[in-house]
């Protein structure tokens, strides 16, 4: 299709064909001071006039007079919760017979509005995890189940936010793929494409008509603002080198002093898959569920060999966090575990900025702690 | 639909033989007919092990390939769910799945002098491998078992070093660190006994290795030193999995998940990385 124009007031009509077509919609939404995902019933419930101020360890919501939908940026959380779930039960066991049945994944259909290109980004790399292919020779069943009946209406950002730097892992801020609709706000209407044969099909009953080729100028020219207002950025370049060259730097005990080993960028980012199992057994003891549970390589237990700490020291567990996420992330899924959404370095209460961290590195390679 | 890879196979106790104290090998039957047929692994794999109510651990696969139906775990009581796994006597029943991991690389050992290098419980992986070479024994040069422990009690298959030694142009040497009067091996780290092999052996021969790490970096180091070809030496490593799928991320090693592509590697692969703690 075209690309189109949808007039703001019409964005209600989006929402209702995708309920009616049987998805609970997720969209943005204001709760405990920050834009969650959660369920919405109409367009009124999407925040209007809302921007975030993000800086390293800050995060708050700005009014603005200007009434957009989408110039909140991000918030906490990415696509990640709705594919890989938080905790899940994976199967359930009989004690005596020891009969192991297979819990089936909660999955109903959801529509998600206002997806970003890094947080497609993101689903994308966890794709290369967490379904076969040529970096995994084994489906997950649980996040399969919920990654076929997704519905995903991108937005294209015109505004970043002070923590962003997508453009500079080529990951945003226009989306690219795996997008079944993409919005780009402008001032008085929305652009519509369609990325998907299920797209296509939703948008043949949205009311467009014919975008002017000023609105698609308009569109680029906000899409090229937002990339160019980034002012963080990570180099790639040689990377894996790099920082497997420095592993004894001082850098890592510098960081060391500042990180908490709270987990937050763990649990913010839309890539981490770390997880862990362990077992539920009823009070009767007749019948175990076997669950898992995000996890992280921040927590002691990760990694341990019959409580033997793998890594005690915060050093080692910052070390392997980031030596993971842009480096060693390269040779195992052919692409970085960073999507320069720049959630960790907002949520991380001490403002730890891992692109900070990495040119520290680069500026004084070589030097041992 | 492919099998939920997640979902274990149902696997009953044949038998419970005591190797040393909290050492127990655990013979293992899968009860679906289906599934036994379908099972084979290769030796250096390995299986996870499921204990009802408590939890899976992985467990190297310790028995001969060829005998596929009945599969030998040798476990060490030291956690939650070894600590049970090791009371469950014949007819009990637990969780398996597997096998998984990569096996040691016996298409490349073909021919050659077999150096198997071990410490500790390390010889549970290089079990099934020196069970493999030995029925195999026409396909490799001579092989020479080395093994040390800290004290004589910690040395458990012991009849098996016995056997092992009776079997054609095979030698065994053990070594204790701390050794007592009863003792027959050698005295000392493992690494001494490398002074007992014939140098061309090792210059010309494929070595194994399994047992802690500080002890088959220096092993590893101290063969190369003696003109061992860096790409014929070979480790199985030891890590936390909980998935064994490369999806939990526990097992992994910089760049490597152990649960695929290892546990078993070539020396060249994990050099850099060994000595530095925290991976």
């Amino acid at each position: 299709m075209q690309t189109a124009r949808l007039a703001k007031e019409r964005l209600d009509d989006l929402v209702r064909l995708l309920r009616e077509r049987g998805y609970r919609v997720l969209g943005p939404r204001v709760r405990a001071g920050a834009v969650m995902l959660d369920e919405i019933d109409s367009a009124a419930d999407l925040p209007r006039g809302v921007k975030s101020a993000q800086e390293p360890g800050s995060y708050r919501l700005v009014d603005s007079a200007d009434g957009r939908y989408f110039d909140f940026v991000n918030g906490p959380e990415s696509l990640k919760r709705l594919l890989f779930a938080p905790e899940e039960t994976l199967w359930t066991v009989t004690d005596g017979e020891v009969r192991f049945n297979e819990a089936a994944a909660e999955a109903p259909p959801t529509a998600v509005i206002g997806a970003r290109a890094c947080d497609i980004a993101g689903m994308r790399v966890q794709d290369r995890t967490f379904l076969a292919g040529q970096y995994s020779s084994h489906t997950d069943p649980y996040y399969a189940a919920r990654r076929e009946k997704l519905f995903l209406v991108a937005v294209n950002c015109t505004r970043s936010a002070g923590t962003c730097f997508c453009a500079s892992m080529g990951t945003g801020p226009r989306v690219r793929e795996a997008f079944d609709l993409a919005l780009t706000e402008l001032d008085d209407c929305f652009l519509v494409e369609a990325g998907s044969a299920a797209g296509e099909n939703v948008a043949k009953q949205l009311p467009l008509v014919n975008a002017p080729a000023s609105d698609r100028a308009a569109a680029d020219r906000a899409i090229e603002g937002a990339a160019k207002s980034q002012v963080r950025r990570l180099d790639s370049d040689g990377i894996y080198e790099l920082l497997f060259n420095n592993l004894e730097h001082p850098r890592w005990d510098d960081v060391a002093s500042r990180c908490l080993s709270c987990a937050n960028c763990v649990m913010v980012c839309p890539t981490c898959f770390c997880h862990k199992e362990h077992d539920e057994t009823g009070l009767d003891g007749a019948q175990s569920a076997h669950k898992r549970q995000w996890d992280a390589c921040f927590t002691l237990g990760h990694g341990s060999v019959h409580g033997a700490r793998l890594r005690p020291q915060i050093r080692q567990r910052y070390r392997q966090w980031l030596t993971h996420k842009v480096a060693s992330w390269i040779p195992q899924f052919g692409v970085s575990g960073c999507v320069g959404c720049g959630r960790c370095i907002t949520w991380c209460p001490t403002g730890i900025d891992l692109t900070e961290e990495v040119a520290a590195i680069r500026a004084t390679p070589g030097l041992r702690g | 639909m492919a099998r939920n890879p997640y979902l274990p196979m149902t696997a009953e106790v044949v038998e419970r033989i005591e190797e040393a104290p909290d050492v127990y090998t655990l013979r293992v039957r899968l009860r679906h007919a289906a599934e036994r047929a379908a099972y084979r692994f290769a030796p250096g794999q390995f299986n996870m092990l499921y204990l009802f109510g408590v939890g899976e651990v992985p467990i190297s696969i310790s028995s001969d390939p060829d005998e596929h139906e009945l599969v030998d775990h040798t476990i060490r009581a030291v956690g939650r769910v070894t600590e049970g796994l090791v009371r469950l006597g014949p007819g009990a029943r637990l969780g398996l799945r597997g096998p998984f991991g990569t096996g040691w690389p016996f298409a490349v050992a073909q021919g050659r002098a077999l150096l198997m290098i071990t410490g500790g419980l390390g010889c549970a992986p290089t079990n099934s491998a020196i069970e493999y070479a030995i029925k195999r024994r026409s396909q490799y040069g001579p092989i020479t078992i080395a093994h040390g422990v800290k004290r004589p009690q910690d040395l458990i298959y012991g009849a098996r070093f016995a056997a092992w030694e009776k079997a054609p142009d095979t030698r065994v040497l053990l070594s204790a660190d701390r050794p007592d009067p009863n003792w027959r091996g050698r005295s000392g780290l493992v690494t001494a006994l490398l002074d007992e092999i014939d140098p061309g052996l090792i210059r010309d021969g494929f070595t194994l290795m399994c047992g802690p790490e500080p002890m088959m970096r220096s092993v590893a180091e101290n063969l190369l030193k003696r003109g061992a070809a860096l790409e014929r030496i070979y480790l199985s490593l030891e890590r936390n999995m909980q998935c064994a799928l490369g999806h939990c991320g526990n097992c992994q090693f910089g760049k490597e998940f152990l649960c695929k592509d290892g546990p078993v590697f070539p020396y060249a692969r994990v050099r850099a990385l060994l000595p530095v703690g925290g991976y």
